[in-house]
């Protein structure tokens, strides 16, 4: 499974990508929307993890740019952001389940990716 | 304090609102960052415990990282608890730069989202004013919210200040496209309730991409005229 984590975060993505790639899963980061369109267009990717509040873009924004260019990618949001507002616009697209409050448990976070990947 | 109208603690409420919104949502990141950086020490604990060398750079790097959020996190709630304490009186001296400090502080992951930057060209000469700190650091951010709009491709707002007998002035530069703008765009409403409560004033100058904000150094002295 190769996965992309998008958030301006770089030491998250950073510690993220090394967890997950520990527990064998292949995962790339990009900290701007502009950078992960671009990365998206240029490598396959079954799964990306955005987060809702990105520099430029909103991560609902990404997220349907993203699919335009790959209609087969799945999505996530893993974000900071608590408010109902939020919420509703993140799950409206993921589903309640794919979207998670940060910090997540690895344990979770795996858990939910296999889930997704086998829908 | 007091000295509130209804309109008037609306505004504040709404200005507190953001504020702790965008403070919780830093906090939030500071914490997955330290919850991950906690993880891969536990991972690489389950490694070694297997036989995996591990590089002590790599525990270098993690226990830097995590160092680098503690700090992270000093800041932003020594700002929130700064935020906090300007309810608790309504006249305070303050200190110019600590207040357009805080109020950048306060605002850097906001501007940060619309990709603007902040940037303090202080003078080092140390002004103190007495005013009504949440009132000013209310103002500040509606100015910064504005200009940020106004910003066009620059993207970089510059806060400077300068000083005479009865009066301070803040410049806000570097708001690029603020000709285009109808006359009436700024101050709103809002702005005009808190430049009444601070005594001060507001001048948009199209020539030189700046905002101004002049208030009086002693606003007891200014309610006192008034």
């Amino acid at each position: 499974m190769r996965v992309l984590l998008v958030d301006d975060e770089k030491e998250l993505v950073e510690a993220l990508a090394e967890r997950l790639g520990i527990r064998g899963i292949e995962a790339h980061w990009e900290t701007t929307g502009d950078a992960a369109l671009k990365r998206i267009g240029e490598e396959a990717f079954d799964l990306a993890i955005l987060d809702v509040k990105i520099p430029g873009i909103s991560g609902i924004d990404l997220q349907r740019k993203m699919k335009v260019k790959c209609p087969d990618l799945k999505f996530m949001f893993l974000t900071g952001h608590g408010s109902q507002d939020d919420f509703a616009a993140g799950s409206s697209e993921t589903g309640e389940d794919y979207y998670l409050l940060k910090p997540v448990h690895i344990d979770e976070l795996m858990e939910k990716m296999k889930k997704l990947m086998s829908e | 304090m007091n000295h509130r109208s209804d309109g008037e603690t609306g505004t504040g409420l709404q200005f507190f609102g953001k504020m702790t919104a965008s403070i919780s949502h830093e906090i939030k990141n500071v914490m997955a960052i330290i919850n991950e950086s906690a993880g891969l020490l536990e991972d690489y604990t389950i490694m070694a415990e297997k036989g995996v060398p591990i590089d002590p750079e790599k525990l270098k790097a993690v226990s830097q990282r995590v160092s680098k959020q503690i700090r992270r996190a000093d800041g932003i709630t020594r700002n929130m608890n700064s935020l906090a304490h300007s309810v608790d009186d309504f006249h305070k001296s303050v200190g110019l730069r600590e207040t357009l400090e805080l109020s950048v502080g306060l605002s850097l992951r906001l501007a940060d989202m619309k990709s603007v930057k902040l940037d303090l060209q202080l003078p080092q000469d140390p002004v103190t004013i007495i005013t009504s700190p949440f009132h000013l650091l209310n103002l500040l951010w509606q100015v910064v919210d504005f200009a940020m709009g106004a910003s066009g491709g620059g993207k970089t707002l510059r806060f400077t200040y300068e000083t005479g007998p009865d009066s301070v002035k803040i410049r806000v530069t570097g708001l690029e496209t603020l000709s285009n703008l109808s006359e009436d765009a700024f101050p709103t409403e809002k702005e005009k309730a808190l430049l009444q409560t601070l005594g001060g004033a507001i001048f948009l100058d199209a020539k030189a991409r700046e905002i101004q904000i002049v208030l009086p150094k002693d606003l007891r002295q200014k309610s006192t005229d008034n």
